[in-house]
């Protein structure tokens, strides 16, 4: 198989607190790989690992082939990152967030003004590409940053709750947009607490104090729990752990 | 290289949208020199006075005429009775009064001696120190005319000791010598430290800190790319001080300008590297305003010696004075501007400069890399 993402028995512990506990499990190319869990279950503080913002206490991680340790410059080049925070700058206009990416990922001047042009056509926001990006409705400006974090051509984009705060229909349009990217080949990792989302996720992993307790595709998970929706597989694994402690 | 450019123009671009930043930057400058030279000042001009003259003889006049034509005093009131004294004092109208016992040119011939009293308004201590000590020179003065008057046959000077006081580098004793050293390193400060502190907290709490460093550029690349712009800025403020300084002031420039202005930088490395610093350390742009305000501001006012001199400051804040850069800027600027002097003098103050920028580049470089884990 080709895997883009690789984990063995990561571990990330903070003093005597362990974030994350010995995580294993694989991504493949083009996937959408869905990371749930809980607030303070540690999912966070794994996709800061596979991003190089935080280095592992033990255990290894592979990103687009590189050692997330060893070559975190060779990994940054090939991902993309999406914050539930803001990626863009609010008093920069659309075309001048665009150039900044683009400068800061070592893009060609050339390239820059394409792949603006292609960008501004295909969300419909050309009217809008000299306006700060203060003034953009909140759906708009997520899908923008989406597509900023594509523009370098990274082959693999974290997104770490890209959806909240947003409405269902924006929601549901900016999915279509990961579907695809999906399609083109990139890989995408996304932390979400919408379990309607996880639905759409080709495979979730939650996560639940630092383990990843169940890894399957959603359908896979449902029937094992005998479950409706993800949200009750999400409580019934809840409740599971809770009763084993 | 490209990366590091298209960073810095994001940068650039963020300092002149924001209009409160432009304003801190162009406004705070030029509005500070101008209050610290015109207001602020030290000397005394036309200070109101009130005389009570009950003898009104020709010494008593003389000598009042002696002081108001001085320039440092105006008559604000002439008292009839000393009852009057008090509620001129409340009212605020008089900051000094003069008193003649009655018959002061005849006690004065006759005995040889008089008593005057002079009376200060001591709510403001300084001013009535000076104001004191302007009054008593004068007098001082019309005494020796008085006994030259009163033996004009005595052979040469009358005995005592006549000193004769030079104030070098700055004889009118002009504030402005003072001031602007002290709002060139005030502005410094809070260009440099402040503004960096405040933008690179202000990544951090839009959390776009995180994105940048998921990118490739380089933690350093960052923290450059963040602080150039501010370092370009603080440098034309440097310039626009000392120019007003020079133009509207008339504070000298004895010295060289080359050597100025590589202390200037020396300076704002320091104080970009405090800015760096604070940010590592707080999370959000308020904490880190009031932390470079409180942490920075406050002591480069106050110990420095900008206001204060620090000879008359009790020893601890003496000793915690030495660990403020601005402490060892002032007497680098006053240093190169008013006396001239080279490094051969100045090479003390640098030395100390430089080890803190040193020493603050380092500790808030490895900061900034901790913060990441």
């Amino acid at each position: 198989m080709d895997y883009v993402i690789q984990t063995e028995q990561l571990t990330k512990r903070f003093g005597t607190f362990t974030a994350v506990n010995a995580i294993s499990f694989a991504v493949t190319r083009g996937e959408v790989f869905g990371f749930l869990g809980a607030n303070g279950a540690g999912k966070t503080t794994a996709l800061k690992m596979l991003t190089g913002l935080l280095t592992p206490s033990s255990g290894r991680a592979t990103v687009a082939g590189f050692d997330v340790w060893r070559q975190p410059e060779a990994v940054k080049r090939r991902i993309g990152y999406m914050s539930q925070r803001f990626s863009l700058y609010e008093d920069l206009t659309v075309r001048e967030n665009i150039r900044l990416y683009g400068g800061i990922y070592g893009l060609k001047r050339a390239a820059i003004r394409v792949k603006t042009a292609d960008l501004l056509e295909r969300l419909d926001i050309g009217a809008y590409a000299d306006q700060l990006v203060a003034g953009l409705p909140l759906g708009w400006r997520q899908k923008l940053a989406f597509s900023v974090a594509l523009l370098h051509e990274p082959r693999i984009v974290f997104l770490d709750e890209p959806t909240s705060g947003v409405d269902p229909l924006t929601r549901r349009q900016f999915w279509d947009l990961i579907y695809e990217a999906a399609h083109a080949g990139v890989t995408l990792m996304i932390t979400t607490h919408y379990m309607d989302e996880a639905e759409y996720c080709d495979r979730v992993s939650i996560m639940v104090d630092g383990k990843i307790e169940a890894l399957d595709t959603p359908r896979n998970m449902k029937a094992a729990f005998g479950a409706e929706d993800m949200d009750e597989v999400f409580r019934l694994l809840a409740r599971a752990t809770a009763t084993n402690d | 290289m490209n990366r590091f450019f298209a960073f810095v123009i994001k940068e650039f671009r963020h300092i002149y949208r924001d209009r409160r930043t432009m304003l801190i930057l162009f406004g705070m400058p030029v509005i500070q020199v101008l209050l610290f030279g015109f207001v602020l000042t030290n000397e005394i001009k036309n200070a109101a006075i009130a005389i009570l003259d009950p003898s009104k003889d020709e010494a008593s006049l003389r000598l009042t005429s002696k002081l108001l034509s001085s320039g440092y005093f105006r008559l604000e009131r002439s008292l009839a009775s000393a009852d009057a004294l008090e509620p001129a004092f409340r009212q605020g109208k008089i900051k000094l009064a003069l008193v003649f016992p009655p018959g002061f040119s005849h006690t004065l011939r006759h005995d040889g001696t008089a008593q005057l009293q002079l009376i200060g308004d001591a709510s403001d201590p300084n001013t009535a120190t000076t104001l004191i000590n302007y009054a008593n020179a004068i007098i001082l003065d019309f005494q020796r005319e008085q006994v030259a008057l009163s033996n004009p046959n005595a052979p040469g000077a009358p005995p005592g000791i006549r000193v004769e006081t030079r104030m070098r580098y700055n004889p009118e004793q002009k504030a402005v010598f003072n001031f602007v050293p002290g709002v060139m390193t005030l502005i410094l400060m809070l260009v440099s430290a402040m503004m960096t502190s405040i933008t690179l907290a202000r990544e951090k709490e839009l959390g776009t800190m995180e994105v940048l460093l998921v990118s490739p550029l380089q933690p350093l690349q960052i923290l450059l790319g963040k602080t150039a712009p501010y370092l370009a800025l603080s440098f034309l403020n440097t310039v626009l001080v000392v120019a007003l300084g020079m133009l509207v002031f008339g504070m000298p420039m004895r010295g060289s300008f080359l050597l100025l202005g590589l202390e200037c930088l020396l300076y704002m490395f320091v104080a970009l590297s405090l800015g760096i610093f604070i940010s590592t350390r707080a999370k959000t742009q308020m904490v880190a305003m009031f932390a470079s305000a409180l942490g920075l501001m406050m002591p480069t006012i106050l110990l420095s010696g900008f206001l204060f001199p620090r000879e008359s400051m009790p020893l601890l804040l003496q000793i915690i004075s030495v660990l403020f850069p601005a402490t060892w800027f002032i007497p680098i600027i006053k240093g190169v501007m008013i006396k001239g002097v080279g490094l051969e003098y100045l090479w003390k103050e640098t030395l100390v400069l430089a080890l803190m920028a040193l020493g603050f580049i380092g500790l808030s470089l490895r900061n900034f890399k901790n913060r990441l884990e």
